[in-house]
């Protein structure tokens, strides 16, 4: 274990939510409340959580791109760039197209959708290169791409294909080699396997790892599946219905897992050589635009006491690697007895 | 021979898909030389696995009835399906099997509320003879996937949550009786937590229902938690095929063991090791003579890149090998 990792990137007090206008009707969808966190250099930071708990949002303010409905109503992210702290909300345009793909970069969800199904491969690469780095001259970036996918592993035939003549994990590798061919410090990644198979899914998460095993950069994967988390990820944090409800180290999460929620992610999986009855979670999320008064999870919560229906439980430490937002934790048994 | 006792009976089933032009043409075969049987006595759930392109869809829509196989025998209840020609049949046929398809949200209609896909179900099927039966027996289906009228009544798909719309879709399919649901990738679109609660349901229908359920999944965890049977496929071939217990806990074929190793399970008491080969365009693994596995696989020998393996009977089960020969 390290110690005093130094962090990359401060999140802190972030709220980021999606405001629509219907009938003059104001209706704000919470997706992002009130988040701090902190990524830490050279580590592999996992966001676990259900569908629609905030998790992509969360990664669209990381990188910066916040387009209406989507607008910042406080907080600030904080990158460290030339061991300065900038927070990045304050960045103009201009500033924001400086950072992406040098600094920070981003692998998208579907990898159909983001190469261009008329143009080779090797224009794409072409491409991007002349919109990120035009310093760099043409035949010296075709000997960096055709080195940077030897080294990942890529044949280089691939640059002379369609992005229809690839499998559904070689297009995604290739999004992936894209993504991180400036060496960016900081990797930002949504999903990267969710529509793939399960060999093809372990190809792409240990291609991830080993890039960033390599480059010692910083990696953020969003995924809503625990069994990848606990294949790669350094630390896991767990979002619900907008929040952050727990956070540590891997291994932490895994053999310790304090909030009822995490718990219930990590057992509803089922496992080869277990035939025991197992349940997902009870319930849904809440609807964001219409939050309850109290913790969030309550619902849904097997261990529920009257406090977490009148207070938001904060995110405490319960240990160095570990942070956990609920009252079980944060207000001891004693409180609770009467 | 009588096929009467088995509910369905595949023998030697192969679909061929021509594509390209007709100067650059070639032929995928999609399904080859399929063969399965399932019981008609007792229910059982039959887990098709494979990854994507491995030929399971198609083999699914081929026992619907959508697609025609191009050669080879597959019978439901002792009636060959390919055969059915009248109406009246094919709604026996519709009425007995059903499907329920991997995206709810494709399975209903944005502009219908989903009771209309309950209420036409039910009365086109002949369920009810009285309209006014129609609640009770809706309402009774319902319950069956833990819903109920009360919650479903008058709301559109977009009220509900994909868990819900799974659910919903089960219910439908359930509705006209059937002894065989076929269902595609049922919990790939349904989050992580919720999948358990619909995957439950399946066991229940063939516990409580005495439905059998060809579950087609690349999901192994789920298909060991829920399957009596599984059958790996690949390219098209069936691999490997026995009892989920001996299959999934001491997989044979080189494939099966690849595709164990590679679930990522939620513990850290397992780690990856060594890294693994992909294949870089599917097409070449269809047109492979011999074993499709052979490119991919670490035991690979001279004769498995020209000659496709027979099946053989090894630990009741079968697999499709040159190491078990």
């Amino acid at each position: 274990m390290r110690s005093n990792p130094l962090s990359i990137v401060k999140v802190e007090e972030l709220k980021a939510y999606y405001v629509s206008e219907s009938y003059g009707i104001n209706s704000v969808v919470k997706a992002v409340d009130d988040v701090s966190f902190e990524i830490y250099e050279d580590e592999i930071l996992g966001i676990a959580g259900e569908s629609g708990c905030g998790k992509t949002t969360l990664l669209k303010t990381l990188l910066g791109t916040i387009k209406p409905p989507l607008s910042i109503f406080g907080g600030r992210i904080f990158y460290r760039i030339e061991d300065e702290y900038r927070d990045i909300l304050s960045f103009r345009e201009g500033e924001l197209r400086d950072i992406r793909w040098k600094i920070v970069s981003y692998i998208p969800q579907g990898s159909m959708s983001v190469l261009n199904p008329v143009r080779k491969i090797k224009d794409t690469f072409l491409d991007f290169m002349e919109a990120h780095r035009p310093d760099i001259s043409k035949s010296e970036f075709d000997s960096l791409v055709k080195n940077y996918l030897g080294a990942l592993g890529l044949p280089t035939e691939v640059l002379d294909s369609y992005p229809h003549q690839l499998s559904g994990g070689m297009r995604q590798r290739v999004t992936i080699a894209l993504s991180t061919i400036f060496k960016p410090k900081i990797v930002l990644a949504d999903e990267p396997t969710t529509a793939l198979d399960v060999v093809v899914q372990r190809g792409i998460l240990q291609l991830l790892r080993k890039i960033q095993r390599e480059e010692k950069n910083t990696l953020v994967v969003v995924s809503h599946d625990m069994g990848v988390h606990a294949r790669i990820s350094d630390r896991v944090g767990i979002m619900y219905a907008g929040k952050i409800i727990e956070i540590g180290n891997t291994e932490e999460i895994y053999t310790n897992p304090l909030h009822p929620y995490t718990r219930y992610l990590i057992s509803s999986l089922p496992k080869i050589g277990d035939k025991a009855y197992r349940t997902g979670v009870p319930g849904s999320p809440p609807s964001l635009s219409n939050l309850p008064a109290g913790c969030r999870f309550q619902d849904r919560c097997p261990e529920i006491k009257d406090i977490c229906r009148e207070e938001e439980p904060s995110l405490v430490e319960v240990n160095d690697n570990h942070k956990v937002a609920c009252f079980l934790v944060s207000k001891g048994e004693e409180n609770y007895e009467s | 021979m009588n096929h009467n006792n088995k509910l369905l009976f595949i023998k030697n089933l192969t679909k061929i898909f021509s594509a390209g032009s007709f100067l650059f043409k070639s032929n995928i075969v999609a399904v080859n030389n399929v063969s399965l049987e399932l019981n008609a006595q007792r229910a059982e759930i039959f887990t098709l696995a494979g990854e994507s392109g491995s030929g399971k869809t198609t083999l699914a829509r081929i026992i619907l009835g959508l697609v025609r196989p191009t050669s080879g025998t597959i019978l439901y209840k002792g009636r060959d399906i390919t055969q059915i020609k009248s109406a009246k049949d094919w709604k026996w046929f519709t009425r007995e099997v059903q499907p329920i398809s991997q995206n709810p949200f494709d399975t209903f209609s944005p502009l219908n509320k989903v009771e209309t896909y309950l209420y036409d179900t039910a009365i086109n099927y002949n369920i009810v003879t009285n309209k006014s039966e129609v609640y009770n027996i809706l309402d009774e289906k319902l319950k069956a996937v833990g819903l109920s009228w009360d919650e479903v009544r008058g709301k559109y798909p977009n009220e509900f949550s994909g868990g819900q719309l799974q659910r919903l879709s089960i219910a439908r399919a359930i509705i006209t009786n059937p002894s065989l649901i076929v269902a595609d990738e049922p919990v790939s679109m349904i989050d992580a937590s919720l999948r358990m609660s619909i995957v439950n349901l399946f066991k229940n229908l063939k516990e409580q229902f005495n439905v059998s359920v060809i579950y087609i999944t690349h999901d192994l965890a789920t298909a060991y938690y829920i399957s009596d049977r599984i059958a790996i496929m690949l390219r098209g071939s069936i691999v490997e095929s026995g009892p989920v217990e001996k299959v999934l806990n001491a997989p044979l074929h080189p494939y099966t063991k690849l595709l164990k190793q590679s679930i990522p399970e939620p513990t850290i008491d397992v780690q990856w090791e060594e890294e693994i080969q992909l294949s870089v365009t599917e097409i070449k693994e269809f047109t492979a003579s011999g074993c499709k596995f052979a490119a991919r696989c670490p035991y690979v020998m001279e004769t498995c890149k020209t000659k496709e393996p027979e099946e053989t009977f090894v630990d009741e089960r079968a697999v499709r090998c040159y190491l078990y020969k």
